[in-house]
Order: structure tokens, then C-alpha cells, then sequence
């Protein structure tokens, strides 16, 4: 039903078919394929009603961490149904409000422990990078990654990377990342996917895998947990069909799935841009990219290839309400003055189905506050975000961070900084990595050395001590 | 602009008009406003509103000061059967 059937870069290959029933009806899902994914697939926008107002609700980041995919799932509520696999003959529940507890007590297995000296939370490229470094070193690390594939948010990054050729530039993101997956699972390093970490207590992580709870003892920690999509305030912004513009890209890029017939983009930073760019090229309309600020965000090249599709780009607009009853059927956005101010008579009503939020990423910091990291709020890194040194080591002097987490960048700078915090732990550990540690410090340095990074070298003198 | 329409809250339901008039009854902070109306307390523990109310507050009172909120264990939702050990039951 909204199956992308082709696309000038991907190639979809489907797993074997899957039965499962959502309430009551029998469906269709791709082995491999996530329960929202499914649903969604096959023309299913709601997967609960609110607790209080009773309003729709379906999926907004699609990455397992808002809360608006959540379902009942064999029985168990509250389940986040964007990153949970479909199992043969699993059965699927609408939520009503908070759901109801299960009828019967589900069996769980007996919780274990396991004693690690390296932990990495999070597989995107960071983690990654930071694996394929410890393992060069003769260290085992263990990932933790909540979802169903490695890779974090670059398996779905079609567009080509920036940069110099060192840091992979000219070769798209998701191609960077199956090689980084490739490298991991050739080797001998330990991964666990599917697995949420969901407590972190001096030494120790509490993961939720498999019905199971695991604790993992661990000497040191790499928390690379990424970012959130940013939400913004306006009437209806719950409204099924409201994404953020990462979802859409998971829908697109990564299971093949129209994310709606026509879109509105909010926000022209470099994510509006591009997913506006990658909606196009799944045959897709995108109706207008709106940003409030009166220029444009992203870098030049990416807005020229929207024009050159005839997508206008309106600055000094923002969105003004959406509309819908059970799914967004009109957007309206309103053109505003040097002091942000709505002016009266400039509406514009546009008729679309989807609206994508691209008004930025929140860094997933909950872990380290909840290890007693020290925070800081700095605007151009995204928000709060841990105070670190140069080798990306927290106030909690076993746990280092890398990648978005510790403020918004590019994969190439995740890459990077995750290969700098292995090397610091390595050091810790009494390898010798300085050299090569102070090497990259260096390249990472260089890989800001654009105007682009001016805000983000600023953000970075607030947060980084000794 | 309809603030009742505006969702700060997904997960508890709680929109701007009601985080405004607790304001102005005096819940001028972030602690207590997610003892009052459940702000931040449901299933993403925050994870999307708790940014939307620090803004939200910061415009309210002026302050250019961004307050947050403590964290504690699950991050995220966990079925409760997983901390009983299968002896200790039946």
C-alpha cells in the first residue's frame, strides 16, 4: 500500500512473509521488519488513544525513543513498537490511555550478570568506531544497541558525506556504515541488539533484553546514545502523521515504506533539506520546505537541488496549526517579522497528509544523569550535554561519551570521537595509544575547521575542562 | 493561537494552556509542575516534553537560566516481571 517500489539509490529486498494479528485481524510483516513498521506499511496510522484527551496517536521518531508507537504486545503494555521485530503469530493491541497489565503472568527468564571491561551503549557510528578500535588493540568490547540492526541513524543516510577523503567524503552514509557493521561482525567483537539499556549504577547497566534482565559489570563505559528528534509547540502537533523528519527516513530508507502522498517540511537546517531531497527521490511531493529564521539553515547545495525540483523554500515562516481528525489532512503556516512575530493576512493553508519536524536533535543524555555526569545547557550543542575533557571523559571518571550525545555534529565527527575515547580508555588501561590519541584530537580539530563549525568550536569551549 | 490543541506532553496528555494556568497559579518550576500535572512522568519519562518545558518556562519567567529534571532508572519502559527471580515465585 505505500511500498516504495523505486527508488534511484536503494534497492529493497524483502525477508520472508510474516503473520501476526493487531487487534484481532490477521497482517502481513516482512521477517525482520518491525511491528510499526508493518502496521504502517500496510495503511495502519493510529496505534493508541491519549490517556486523558483521547486524541490519535501514531509513530513520531520511529527510533525507539519518544513514546508515541507504544502498543500492547502479546499482552504486555506499553511496548515500543517501532523498534521490536514482528514474530510469527505475535499478537498487537491499540493502547487505550496507559493500557491495561497483562491478563496472565508472562514467564521471564531468571535475571544473570556478566563482567565486561569495556561497555559501549549505543551503535551508531560512534560506537561503533569505538569498537573497531578497541579491537585493534586486542580489547573486547560488548555493544548495546535497543535496536533490531547495528548501525544507528547511518544506515539510513543515502546522501553522500562532506569532508576530507580521510573521513570517508564522497561516499554515502549508509554505505559507511555497512562497512563499519561488516568490519564488526567479521570479527570477533560482542554485540547485543534488541537490548535497552535502562539503568546505569556506578559500575553497573541494567540491559532489558529478551524478557530478561541483564546486568553487566563493567570497568569502563562508552555511552553513545545519540539524539532525539526535537519537538516544536503548535496546535495539533500530536496529530498522526506529524513525524519527525529522522521517521521519515527510517520509513524510506531503511524498510521501504512511504512515509504519506505529500509532504510539508518544517525547518531548512541540512536534515530538512536532504529528507526533503531523499522524500523526492521515493516519489514522494514535497509541498515547501518552511524555515523560521529568514535564511536558510543548510548548506547551498542541498537547497539547489530542491529548487531545481521546483520545491519552494519559504523563509521567515514557520507553521501556524495542523489539521486532521484522524490523520493530518491540512497544514497552514504563516509568514513572520524580524522579532518572530505571526503577521496577520500571510497564511498559507497547504494540503498535505504528512508534516516533518526538522527543528533539530536533542542529545539522549538520561544515561549519564542518571550516572551523575554533569550536565551543561549549551544551545549550539543541542542542549544539555555531559562536561567532558579532551579525551572525551566525563566527571564520572569511568565513563567517556562520543558522538551526538555529546552535542549535535556529523557522522564523520561521531566517527572520530568515538575512536578518540577508545584510544583514551585503552590509555587507561596502560596500552600505548597516546601518540595516535593526540594524533586524531588533532583531526577531529581539522575536520571543524570550516565557518560551519563556528557556533559549534564556540559550544564546545563551555563544556570541555581538564 | 489554540493552546489547549498544543501538546507539550504526549505521553500524560498535558498541553500548554494547562502548563500556563498551573504558572500562573504558581507552579513557577519544573519540579513542581511535574508533581502537579504528571508532566515528564510517563512512559518516555520526559524524553520529548522535558526540552518543550524547559523552553516553555525559560519564556514564561524571563529567566535565561534552563532548569531540568532528575533522572532515575528505567530510561525506558521495562516489564516489571523481569527483577522476579523464578524461584522466589509459585
Amino acid at each position: 500500500m505505500r511500498e516504495i517500489n523505486i527508488h534511484p539509490i536503494l534497492q529493497f529486498s524483502h525477508g520472508k512473509e510474516l503473520k501476526f494479528t493487531f487487534d484481532g485481524k490477521t497482517m502481513k510483516a516482512y521477517e525482520g521488519e518491525t511491528v510499526a513498521m508493518a502496521l504502517y506499511r500496510s495503511g495502519i496510522d493510529i496505534f493508541s488513544e491519549s490517556p486523558k484527551l483521547h486524541r490519535p496517536r501514531g509513530m513520531f521518531c520511529a527510533i525507539g525513543k519518544c513514546s508515541s508507537c507504544m502498543m500492547r504486545v502479546n499482552g504486555i503494555p506499553n511496548v515500543r513498537t517501532c523498534i521490536l521485530p514482528v514474530r510469527e503469530e505475535m499478537v498487537v493491541e491499540k493502547h487505550e490511555g496507559f493500557g491495561k497489565l497483562p491478563d496472565y503472568i508472562e514467564k521471564f527468564a531468571e535475571p544473570f550478570e556478566i563482567n565486561k571491561e569495556v561497555a559501549i551503549i549505543g551503535s551508531g557510528p560512534a560506537g561503533l568506531s569505538a569498537a573497531i578500535t578497541f579491537k585493534e588493540f586486542g580489547i573486547k568490547a560488548l555493544i548495546i544497541e535497543e535496536n533490531p540492526q547495528l548501525g544507528g541513524q547511518l544506515i539510513k543516510q543515502t546522501h553522500k558525506f562532506f569532508g576530507s577523503e580521510k573521513e570517508k567524503a564522497g561516499t554515502r552514509g549508509f554505505e559507511i556504515a555497512r562497512d563499519l557493521i561488516k568490519n564488526i561482525e567479521n570479527s570477533s567483537i560482542d554485540y547485543i541488539t534488541n537490548s535497552t539499556a535502562f539503568a546505569i549504577d556506578e559500575n553497573k547497566i541494567g540491559v532489558f533484553r529478551n524478557n530478561q534482565y541483564m546486568k553487566i559489570y563493567t570497568k569502563y563505559l562508552l555511552i553513545a546514545t545519540g539524539a532525539a528528534e526535537k519537538m516544536i509547540p503548535f496546535p495539533g502537533n500530536d496529530i498522526p502523521g506529524v513525524f519527525g523528519a529522522g521517521a521519515a527516513q527510517t520509513l524510506m530508507n531503511v524498510f521501504g515504506i512511504k512515509p504519506g502522498r505529500s509532504v510539508l517540511m518544517i525547518g531548512a537546517g541540512n536534515v530538512g533539506l536532504i529528507v526533503s531531497y531523499q522524500l523526492l527521490q521515493a516519489g514522494i511531493e514535497v509541498k515547501a520546505v518552511v524555515e523560521a529564521m529568514p535564511t536558510i539553515g543548510g548548506y547551498f547545495v542541498h537547497a539547489a537541488k530542491l529548487r531545481r525540483f521546483g520545491v519552494p523554500i519559504l523563509t521567515s515562516t514557520t507553521i501556524k496549526e495542523v489539521r486532521g481528525n484522524l490523520r493530518v489532512e491540512k497544514a497552514i503556516t504563516i509568514s513572520i517579522d524580524k522579532k518572530f512575530k505571526e503577521i496577520p493576512g500571510t497564511e498559507i493553508e497547504w494540503n498535505v497528509d504528512t508534516v516533518c519536524l526538522s527543528t533539530g536533535l536533542i542529545p539522549s543524555v538520561n544515561l549519564l544523569a542518571q550516572a551523575g555526569c554533569k550536565l551543561k545547557y549549551v544551545t549550539s550543542l543541542g542542549g544539555f550535554v555531559p562536561v567532558r575533557n579532551k579525551d572525551f571523559q566525563t566527571t564520572n571518571k569511568n565513563i567517556f561519551v562520543a558522538g551526538d550525545v555529546t552535542g549535535i555534529e556529523e557522522a564523520s565527527t561521531a566517527i572520530l570521537e568515538g575512536h578518540i575515547a577508545a584510544l583514551a580508555i585503552l590509555e587507561k588501561m596502560g596500552l600505548k595509544t597516546k601518540k595516535l590519541k593526540i594524533e586524531s584530537i588533532k583531526n577531529l580539530n581539522n575536520l571543524r575547521g570550516s565557518p560551519f563549525s563556528k557556533k559549534i568550536i564556540e559550544g564546545l569551549k563551555e563544556v570541555e575542562c581538564e | 493561537m489554540n493552546d489547549s490543541l498544543i501538546l507539550i506532553c504526549r505521553c500524560e496528555d498535558v498541553t500548554l494552556e494547562e502548563i500556563k494556568e498551573a504558572f500562573n497559579k504558581g507552579f513557577k518550576d519544573i519540579e513542581s509542575l511535574r508533581r502537579h500535572l504528571n508532566i515528564g512522568t510517563g512512559p518516555c519519562q520526559g524524553k520529548t516534553c522535558i526540552p518543550l518545558l524547559e523552553k516553555t518556562l525559560a519564556q514564561l519567567s524571563g529567566k535565561n537560566e534552563i532548569e531540568t529534571i532528575s533522572t532515575r532508572p528505567p530510561e525506558s519502559p521495562v516489564p516489571f516481571g523481569v527483577f522476579i527471580k523464578r524461584g522466589k515465585k509459585e
